[in-house]
């Protein structure tokens, strides 16, 4: 029943946490210097969790992703240029540029949007779920959300239809104890989201969201009764966002002592090369190499995307039926 | 009109296996074990009776009341590879869902630069005359077509019905199509086999040279009726009838109203931000040089739907209204006989 974490995924996992990392601090700094249009929301601090679920999946599995989704574009294959060139409102990015940091989407990696509207995937999820059911395929989608979100609506609807349907979805909270400023203890009436699981009668369980093996092992649990037929898995990573919720927030609401805990004593990417290496499924030499080579990918991600050109004014018409 | 909805939803499934049916109630009695292979309703109207019975529960899925959650399914089903029918029963009901419909599923083609497609059909019921009170009754059409990404349809006619149905299931975009509810006992003649008819494609329901009235969905019979009155005094209307809204044929309404030089609406959703003001402001815009008077619409009051029979024939259009604006706008009576 347990997956064994291997070598080979416990690298793919390691590789995987450091490209969010450093693509979401690039993007932090290219934000602050005003190069980026909009606004951003970064996922940096919380990599254990995309990584973890993703390490199971393949490009036919689905994913719908959050506001928050830079980690779960990455760690579900999307391309470092693409997505930042998508971020920066170019042509070259994964939507042509259409999409934008909460849009992005590349349906044949499986990763079916980002979304704007918190609470927006867990029907969704549904309806992929829904598609590989009735195909009969062995794929599952996972639905990837913010403790903000468990107070939506489409949250109860979308857990109790993927319930009552046994859809293979798997339903993976990213509790990093805010939604926006407001504290997760204040705006919901359970102790753990994971609670909420037993009022549509599947499996809820909490797991240490800073703790990749720990969130691989309980996805592998979770994807498999899933493939089974079993139906929905609720699962809860107790997670913490290094940043804001948006580029720009004071972050009034954190303590300093929660930020040197989860930063640095608890901080995912450290704490999981220290375990890498004492059990020897990396090497130093491996590690060094992969750090290398993720800084430059995320390097040449930017040049391309200061290289890459807007859309054509055409481009506005695009992909809509009709325009007045 | 039901039977030839009934027909297009069984011919589409048989043509293709990705079609799938589900709503709430469009079989009734899952779980139920003498209706495994039967069903309770066939939808809460019986518009789709008979049909899980030659395709299964497997594609023809009752629903929980749970608009958003299966409303939300649907769109991302179609996205990633099924053709699902999705039935919302009355079109009052959007607001539980809208946002699966306004910012995911219309979105996704323009938003992910082209490389989804939302292959949807969103049956839903709409119409005032039912005794249905405010929120069953409304006509909410206008609210689809402001939205880019979705394609909008009203029938008046059960040939037009079946034709624009199967087109709306072939169509590789979202199509929300409008029954009004009080239609569906009209009968009419209807081929028996598959046929289509283009989305975007206005129809003349009745030629003439004086006037034109285009009128949606069921106000079209209301729009024959009146032309009928008038041609008794010589005036001969011609009936419009958009079919779609979104795309709307703008050509034929602005061909219509260059023969006739003059434009009555007839809409019986409320009269504000509507498709009634929308097909005006286009003759104002396009057709001004033809207009050799006013446009005029005839729609309901800005009011909800009323309950109490009586207000309730008085909030929609009727023959008599259409006929007295017309004549009104031929000089051939005065404001004060209205």
């Amino acid at each position: 029943m347990e997956e064994a974490l291997t070598k080979e995924k416990a690298v793919w996992m390691y590789q995987k946490m450091l490209e969010i990392r450093y693509f979401e601090d690039r993007v932090h700094q290219l934000f602050a210097k005003g190069i980026l249009p909009g606004f951003v929301h970064l996922y940096a601090g919380e990599e254990a969790v995309a990584a973890g679920v993703c390490a199971h999946l393949n490009d036919e599995d689905t994913i719908t992703s959050t506001h928050r989704g830079h980690g779960h574009c990455i760690a579900k294959g999307c391309d470092l240029k693409g997505m930042m060139a998508e971020i920066y409102g170019k042509s070259a990015g994964l939507c042509k540029g259409k999409g934008g940091s909460m849009h992005i989407a590349d349906f044949d990696k499986g990763m079916l949007g980002a979304n704007g509207i918190v609470g927006g995937g867990f029907p969704l999820a549904c309806g992929a779920a829904l598609t590989a059911k009735y195909k009969k395929t062995k794929n599952v989608s996972v639905c990837f959300f913010g403790d903000g979100a468990n107070n939506q609506g489409t949250f109860h609807e979308g857990i109790n239809l993927a319930a009552i349907w046994k859809l293979p979805v798997i339903f993976v909270a990213e509790n990093n104890g805010y939604g926006e400023a407001t504290p997760f203890s204040y705006a919901s009436s359970c102790e753990s989201i994971a609670d909420r699981a037993a009022a549509y009668g599947i499996p809820g369980i909490r797991v240490d969201g800073k703790d990749a093996a720990a969130v691989f092992q309980a996805a592998g649990r979770a994807i498999e009764r899933a493939k089974n037929g079993e139906g929905p898995t609720l699962i809860e990573c107790m997670t913490y966002r290094n940043y804001g919720h948006f580029e720009g927030d004071a972050q009034r609401y954190k303590t300093n002592d929660e930020k040197a805990v989860h930063q640095e004593e608890k901080d995912a990417i450290a704490v999981f090369k220290s375990e890498l290496l004492a059990k020897g499924l990396m090497s130093e030499e491996e590690q060094l190499r992969i750090e290398k080579e993720v800084e430059e990918a995320v390097e040449e991600a930017v040049a391309f995307s200061e290289k890459s050109a807007y859309p054509e004014e055409t481009e506005l018409l695009t992909d809509v039926y009709v325009s007045y | 009109m039901s039977a030839a909805l009934n027909e297009a939803i069984k011919l589409a499934m048989r043509k293709d296996d990705h079609v799938i049916l589900m709503g709430e109630d469009v079989a009734g009695g899952a779980n139920v074990d003498h209706l495994q292979d039967d069903e309770a309703w066939g939808g809460v109207l019986g518009v789709t009776k008979g049909i899980v019975q030659e395709f299964g529960r497997e594609r023809v899925l009752d629903t929980p009341i749970s608009e958003a959650g299966y409303i939300g399914a649907a769109m991302a089903a179609a996205s990633t590879g099924l053709r699902p029918i999705a039935e919302l029963m009355f079109n009052d009901f959007i607001g539980t869902c809208l946002d699966q419909v306004l910012n995911q599923g219309a979105k996704f083609r323009y938003m992910f630069g082209g490389k989804a497609e939302v292959p949807i059909t969103i049956r839903t019921t709409h119409g005032a005359g039912f005794r249905a009170a405010a929120q069953h009754s409304q006509s909410l059409y206008a609210l689809f077509t402001s939205i880019p990404g979705l394609k909008v349809i009203v029938p008046s006619t059960p040939y037009d019905a079946k034709g624009l149905l199967l087109a709306a299931i072939e169509d590789q975009d979202p199509v929300i199509f409008f029954e009004d509810k009080t239609l569906y006992n009209m009968t009419g003649d209807v081929p028996e086999e598959y046929y289509t008819l283009p989305i975007g494609k206005a129809d003349i329901k009745r030629e003439g040279a004086d006037v034109t009235i285009v009128a949606v969905g069921k106000q079209v019979h209301t729009a024959l009726q009146a032309a009928e009155q008038l041609s008794l005094r010589g005036i001969e209307a011609e009936v419009l009838d958009p079919r779609s809204l979104s795309p709307l044929d703008e050509e034929a309404v602005l061909t219509s109203v260059e023969k006739t030089n003059r434009l009555v609406i007839v809409d019986e959703a409320n009269p504000r931000c509507s498709i009634a003001a929308d097909i005006a402001s286009l003759a104002a815009d396009k057709g001004f040089d033809s207009l050799d008077a006013p446009v005029k619409k005839v729609t309901a009051p800005h009011t909800p739907v009323p309950f109490s029979p009586p207000l309730e024939d008085l909030y929609l259009p009727t023959p008599e209204k259409v006929v007295n604006t017309v004549l009104e706008m031929l000089g051939e009576i005065s404001t004060h006989t209205v």
